[in-house]
């Protein structure tokens, strides 16, 4: 793999030079082993207990590369199943890659907060929960609760148990603990699709705001307008590799150009 | 120039990379907070679904020594150890310390298998805040115990407080046994299915219900090799400083602390080795 070149084509495509690099994606493989269940069309005549019953290998990314840099907001597109949320997973580190690599500045952090709240407990307490999770201090926690709870907007609901909220204010809770804290890097999947129109509005003013504070983001999502409007540079994955890298317009452009064929 | 050389030039590091053992451990230590927190946090949670809450973590051994107290002794007629009703609440309260920390360490990973997929942190903090978790509810176990070992007339003794050292040595060899469990479910779910058997093996072998040391009397070879049975030893050790007429061997101190040692340093290793891999999914 030529970095160089590689380099070089990302120059030539973005309109202002870039930074420094934060993360670097070298010839990223993933492979899944899934153990698939359920009957196949053809050679169904299997006996229960074969050992190699349905074990399956998904090629879910096959060869990706390139570099992100410092300040950039990179929106990543493609049709479901074409490897977006792999890859995301693969840089934070996630998902171990088969083959490849991914290097970063420091660890990339995943706007995946949800999992480790607790439905049963109140907002308040799943607050603490979630910004330990995201490696907070308790003191820093402590004082940053405000701002998450006004910024989630749940101000009358904060002491009731977090199953008791609507599905909108259980993600607008979510996006306010995991934004809370500064990040290098962050990688935001699908999550700008939650809320209303307003708390969208507010949700991209607010990784706007991570990137001009030297962070970089990566945005995954079937919404090209707010890809449009927040980022500054576009990646287009189909079926597991790279197929188009460059400026929001023309990606989208090209990406939209081959919707409708029956590959999509 | 290959792109680990311009990573390396760039000072960037590869992204999910396991870091040395004592680096590890020192990343774990930062997040104790969220292990410590996330433990009281599930009992809290967990007491909300039942109505009696809190009353269960001391009444649910109670009625289980309640019933293995009263079909073992009627089983075991005029064999039964000295002073039963005590022998049996030492025992089974002590035993479920080991076992209900094996088998939520054991699932430590795979019950939380969304929160390991979606945020990046030392894995080892799971099966630690079961551990953390298990030893804030048997606080209140063995208040309970020794309210009940005192209504069961066991004279109050200067040596029950020897309870907190070896609690101490059971966390510790508990958290040795949950991380390496967790590490073996992680990779074969099929250990939950043999977890129920393994319990059961060391429920009975550990003479929890009855006196090894008198069903074994014909096979002194075999009593030898029981000084070398961890939980056998924390037993007798509990029953040796709790109750009447029992007393502590003052090596099993010693082979106990060793057992805890030896597990948490295979437990801990075995589970960092592995650290790449819990998120994948499949």
């Amino acid at each position: 793999m030529d970095v160089s070149t590689r380099t070089e084509g990302i120059v030539e495509q973005s309109e202002t030079p870039p930074g420094k690099p934060v993360v670097v994606v070298d010839d990223l493989h993933v492979d899944y082993k899934v153990h698939a269940t359920g009957k196949r069309a053809k050679n169904s005549r299997r006996k229960l207990l074969t050992p190699t019953r349905g074990l399956s290998s998904v090629h879910a990314l096959r060869g990706v590369s390139f570099t992100a840099y410092e300040n950039e907001s990179i929106g990543v597109i493609g049709s479901n199943g074409s490897g977006k949320s792999t890859l995301m997973r693969a840089i934070v580190g996630l998902t171990p890659p088969s083959k490849g690599a991914v290097y970063a500045s420091s660890r990339p952090n995943m706007l995946g907060i949800g999992a480790a709240l607790i439905p049963d407990l109140s907002g308040e307490k799943n607050i603490i929960l979630g910004g330990l999770a995201l490696g907070l201090p308790k003191e820093r926690i402590k004082q940053l609760q405000e701002e998450i709870i006004e910024f989630a907007e749940l101000e009358n609901f904060i002491d009731l148990p977090m199953r008791t909220y609507s599905s909108g204010m259980q993600a607008r809770l979510k996006f306010a603990i995991a934004v809370a804290r500064d990040h290098e890097i962050l990688i935001v999947d699908e999550a700008l699709a939650v809320g209303d129109r307003r708390f969208r509005q507010r949700s991209e003013d607010r990784i706007r705001g991570i990137r001009e504070n030297a962070g970089t983001v990566f945005l995954v999502s079937h919404s090209m307008k707010s890809i449009a409007d927040t980022c500054s540079r576009v990646i287009w994955l189909n079926q597991g590799q790279l197929m188009m890298d460059g400026g929001p317009e023309e990606v989208i452009e090209a990406y939209q150009g081959s919707k409708g064929q029956p590959d999509d | 120039m290959n792109a680990a050389d311009f990573a390396a030039e760039n000072n960037l590091h590869r992204v999910g990379a396991r870091p040395p053992l004592h680096r590890y451990l020192q990343e774990m230590w930062e997040r104790r907070d969220f292990a410590i927190t996330m433990a009281k946090f599930k009992i809290e949670a967990n007491n909300q679904k039942n109505r009696l809450g809190m009353l269960w973590i001391g009444l649910s051994p109670v009625l289980t020594a309640a019933v293995y107290g009263v079909v073992f002794g009627v089983l075991q007629g005029d064999r039964r150890p000295d002073n039963f009703a005590s022998f049996i609440i030492a025992g089974v309260f002590l035993f479920q310390y080991f076992t209900n920390t094996m088998n939520n360490g054991a699932k430590s990973i795979v019950s939380n298998r969304a929160l390991v997929q979606s945020l990046a942190f030392p894995r080892m903090t799971l099966p630690m805040a079961t551990v953390v978790q298990q030893l804030l509810n048997v606080t209140v176990i063995i208040s309970v115990m020794y309210v009940i070992l005192f209504v069961l007339g066991n004279p109050i003794k200067l040596s029950w407080l020897l309870i907190v050292p070896l609690v101490v040595i059971m966390t510790v060899f508990n958290a040795g046994v949950a991380l390496f469990m967790s590490r073996l479910t992680a990779h074969t779910r099929d250990i939950t299915q043999l977890l129920p058997i393994i319990n059961r093996f060391f429920f009975y072998s550990s003479g929890v219900l009855f006196p090894i040391d008198r069903i074994l009397s014909s096979f002194p070879a075999l009593l030898q090799v029981y000084d070398f049975h961890p939980i056998y030893e924390f037993l007798v050790i509990g029953r040796g400083v709790l109750l009447q007429g029992y007393t502590v061997p003052s090596e099993y101190w010693w082979y106990a602390s060793g057992w805890a040692a030896l597990l948490l340093i295979i437990g801990t290793v075995t589970f960092w080795a592995a650290e790449e891999s819990y998120g994948r999914v499949d």
